[in-house]
């Protein structure tokens, strides 16, 4: 066998390999849309959840999510952004302790989310007195977060060639001012993409919530925006059950006839959802990265 | 520097919005009651608490799971107001019972369910510890098809799985096997593998997933289960701690109620307790009704 | 010659910015590290308890196959071994990366040297999009169609150490592949230019040069995806059987540290030995994905020099 039978009969192998893997993850996609698709309807989408009987929708379930995850988000990226600027900008990348401090970071990313769950539980929940409530749900939910976004930041900024940083010292820039007028507008794409893949492991997390954020979701008063109010959909202090969590109550302890459909739909509805916010994520990165590097 | 025009109007208008909002909100005072616990009553306490936060104005009834475990031990410290447990306080240990106030508001009756391909009808007492303690292990010798048995239990720890050692294996400790932690899940398991077996509370019977054998004879009814005959079954508690506030006790009184007892706790499959004809204390003595 | 002089010697605007960027970042960064101080606080104070406060030997914690807290064995000692799940999760990590790697690779290669334009189109969305499902719907789809499969394939029950496996491979796949694609990416293209250069085939310089120039990151991914199959809870959970029972093979039910971490959390009481125990499950978790970053700095430190 000469070496070009076996580049063709490795490239076979490849195309396979590669065919198989696309079929494993489009068959576990489709398995979900097709299970779940046939479910949604606009009354599942807005009505909200029944406990017992048939007909309950996940309205409450889906805005809670949504806005757990922007309070999540508004909390974690800033201090992700200010500790990857620091590691990769402004630490010196010999010391000992630096090391020491991103493995620390690095560990807290594999912490099983339980953990988490009942750390927040325990100290903000149970100490600080802030109940079960969305804005428990958000800081657990940062702290599980802060890691990953962290790290993809540093590596965004490290993928930055040192150039780009020379190039803004010798226009007489301070540091800080080639980080955010040069860096930073060069690294959001790579940011953005970060922020999308945690964005989608906060959308899908539950056992971190379960004890923080809670499982139950009051009704609602959609007619009133005033965030100090107990029904409002802004008040960060009602105890607030997120798609996620309500899909792991259902198939656990659900006892209402349509909980399969329910699961199923509400599943599908997470997917989709996690689907529009990277194309959106994605787009939103590209315009603003056009508008600040002035690049095609 | 245009930029920083901008940021401030927009910092400033939301501070203004904030207070505004804060200067009109409802003038109301709310009361919130806590109830931390057993993930088996939770559905009936959210729903009680719904209605209950109509009749009245201020009240809020937060209603979280967690397990019993977490139910009674946040009780205990006065974290929560209510602590859901599906056992007797005095049966787990780390919690002083005395200090805290039993309110019994049902009844859950708890059976054994089989995958239907077992084609068992019938199971004794002896034949249910027999299975879970491994001493038979082929479905053949208690007269079903030749199948494997399958334990899946549940979550040692958990109130249904000591319900069902207690009284449907008369004590003994059920063997080391699959562990579930949730109802459903169990259910699910035991329609999909062949030779399983598990248990359940009444309200996740379904017929068309799973086989649900008499036990000594008797059909798991909630007749049966109020009459006595029918041995496996446990009280839902809900523990409170000291003196009651004026809502709490108000609360309580409402589960209490007709409204709750005739209505909403055979719709979430429970027994009232004010059904029972019998009555049972921690050490497991059954007596009748007076 | 005065006005020089005090601009030149006072700290600019500029200056004072740095700093204030400077402090505000340290900030964050502190701030981030007292959450992780405080976490690893709380775990080892809780974890460690069972050692100091219920006086169980470390040792037979460690090698002890019989779980079961609450019963005590002959001797009145809690029966807490902690065996059979650290033996679990082992198993089922190592699995998992086993069967995900050639894939992940496999797959990698594909999207950056054979085809990258079908690459970037389909796999990378896909990929990214299979991150954002939760762990509990991959769970079901474990039980509804990777546990009959395994049931018919190889008979038994079908719960165990196998399906947790499959369910895993899946999970990590995403994360494993991405990253792999990110180092092959990296490897400068004047090493595949010179490889053609010499005459050798396609085959040859993925084999020959980049794969072994990308060997650190590989190793790097890999490890990476069994940390995060190491602390996956809720869907090995529901596949693996969870009986706290030393796995005879792989397809007998058993369990992982995560699996009977989050089940049996709710149904103790803060405080107790029961509780105390499985603290010390976390803690194991926690202990090992110290081990799991050492291995990827030291391979990432191989790869370097």
């Amino acid at each position: 066998m000469n070496a070009k039978q076996v580049d063709k009969i490795a490239t076979g192998i490849l195309y396979t390999i590669a065919g198989f893997v696309i079929l494993v993850l489009l068959a576990l996609l489709g398995y979900i849309l097709v299970q779940g698709v046939p479910n949604l309807s606009w009354h599942f989408l807005t009505a909200p959840a029944e406990a017992f009987s048939a007909g309950g929708g996940i309205g409450i379930q889906l805005f809670n999510s949504f806005y757990l995850l922007i309070l999540t988000m508004v909390i974690s990226f800033p201090i992700a952004l200010g500790a990857g600027i620091y590691l990769n900008e402004y630490a010196n990348q010999k010391s000992k302790v630096i090391e020491v401090i991103r493995t620390m970071i690095e560990i807290l990313s594999s912490l099983p989310s339980v953990v988490v769950g009942l750390f927040g539980f325990l100290l903000f929940v149970v100490q600080l007195k802030l109940g079960f409530s969305l804005l428990s749900g958000a800081i657990a939910l940062t702290f599980f977060n802060l890691p990953l976004l962290t790290r993809s930041v540093e590596e965004s900024l490290r993928t930055i060639p040192n150039l780009q940083r020379e190039a803004g010292s010798a226009l007489g820039l301070s540091r800080f001012e080639t980080i955010g007028h040069v860096i930073l507008p060069a690294a959001l794409p790579s940011i953005m993409t970060g922020v999308v893949l945690s964005a989608g492991r906060v959308f899908g997390e539950a056992a971190a919530l379960i004890y923080t954020a809670g499982q139950s979701a009051p009704a609602l008063n959609f007619a009133d925006w005033n965030p100090f109010n107990a029904t409002s959909p802004l008040n960060v202090m009602r105890p607030a059950e997120t798609l996620a969590v309500h899909i792991w109550k259902i198939n656990s302890e659900g006892i209402m006839p349509d909980a399969a459909a329910v699961s199923a739909g509400a599943s599908a509805v997470l997917v989709i959802a996690v689907l529009l916010f990277n194309f959106c994520a994605r787009y939103f990165s590209k315009v603003l990265y056009r508008q600040l590097t002035s690049s095609k | 520097m245009k930029q920083k025009w901008l940021w401030s109007l927009i910092a400033i208008l939301g501070a203004v919005a904030l207070t505004g909002a804060y200067l009109t909100k409802d003038k109301q005072q709310t009361i919130n009651l806590n109830a931390v616990g057993s993930t088996a009553l939770q559905p009936m306490v959210e729903a009680a608490g719904e209605s209950f936060q109509r009749d009245t104005p201020g009240a809020y009834v937060n209603v979280q799971g967690g397990g019993s475990g977490t139910g009674l031990a946040q009780v205990q410290s006065g974290a929560v107001d209510m602590g859901m447990a599906d056992m007797f306080a005095e049966e787990k240990k780390g919690i002083q019972a005395q200090k805290l106030t039993d309110h019994k508001v049902a009844v859950i009756g708890i059976a054994p369910i089989l995958n239907p391909n077992v084609g068992v009808k019938n199971l004794t007492t002896q034949q249910l510890v027999d299975i879970f303690t491994k001493k038979i292990t082929n479905w053949q010798q208690v007269g079903g098809a030749n199948q494997a048995i399958v334990l899946v239990n549940r979550v040692n720890g958990s109130g249904t799985r000591a319900t069902f050692e207690k009284y449907g294996l008369d004590g003994h400790f059920s063997a080391e096997g699959q562990e579930q932690d949730s109802s459903g899940t169990a259910r699910s398991i035991v329609s999909s593998t062949p030779g399983a077996i598990s248990y359940v509370a009444f309200s996740y019977l379904d017929d068309k997933q799973v086989l649900v054998p008499k036990v000594n004879g008797v059909q798991a009814t909630d007749q049966n289960v109020m009459n006595g005959s029918y041995p496996i079954w446990a009280y839902e508690h809900i523990y409170t701690k000291g003196t009651e506030s004026s809502v709490l006790q108000k609360f309580l009184r409402y589960l209490d109620s007709d409204e709750v007892q005739r209505k909403l706790v055979p719709q979430l499959g429970y027994i009232s307790p004010h059904d029972m004809q019998v009555q049972r204390d921690v050490d497991g003595r059954t007596t009748p009704v007076k | 010659m005065d006005e020089i002089q005090e601009a030149l010697t006072k700290t600019s605007k500029a200056t004072k910015k740095d700093r204030f960027g400077r402090s505000v970042s340290l900030l964050a960064l502190i701030l981030i590290l007292a959450v992780v101080i405080s976490i690893f606080w709380f775990v080892a104070s809780k974890g460690l308890a069972t050692f100091f406060k219920n006086h169980v030997s470390l040792w037979s914690f460690l090698t002890g196959t019989k779980w079961a807290p609450g019963q005590v064995d002959a001797h009145g000692k809690p029966l807490v071994g902690a065996a059979p799940m650290i033996v679990g999760s082992f198993l089922v990590t190592f699995l998992s990366a086993l069967i995900a790697t050639p894939f992940a690779v496999g797959t990698a290669v594909f999207m950056t040297e054979i085809s990258p334009k079908r690459g970037a189109k389909i796999l990378q969305p896909v990929t990214e999009l299979l991150v954002g499902i939760p762990s509990v719907v991959y769970g079901f789809v474990g039980l509804t169609v990777v546990v009959p499969a395994m049931r018919h394939l190889f008979g038994g029950s079908g719960f165990g150490v196998l399906a947790g496996s499959m369910v895993l491979f899946v999970m990590i796949l995403p994360t494993v592949t991405s990253m792999t694609v990110d180092t092959l990416r990296a490897v400068p293209k004047r090493y595949r230019e010179a490889a053609l250069a010499l005459g050798a085939t396609r085959w040859q310089m993925i084999y020959k040069v980049i794969l072994r120039a990308a060997t650190p990151g590989i190793l790097t991914a890999i490890v990476f995806g069994m940390a995060r199959a190491f602390g996956e809870a809720l869907a090995v959970q529901m596949v693996v059987g969870n009986a706290a029972l030393m796995p005879h093979n792989l397809m007998s039910p058993s369990a992982t540290l995560t699996s009977i971490l989050t089940q049996g959390i709710g149904n103790t009481v803060m405080g107790s030995l029961e509780n105390n125990a499985l603290w010390s499950l976390a803690l194991i978790l926690l202990l090992m994905s110290l081990v799991f970053n050492l291995v990827i700095r030291a391979i990432g430190k191989k790869g370097a020099m």
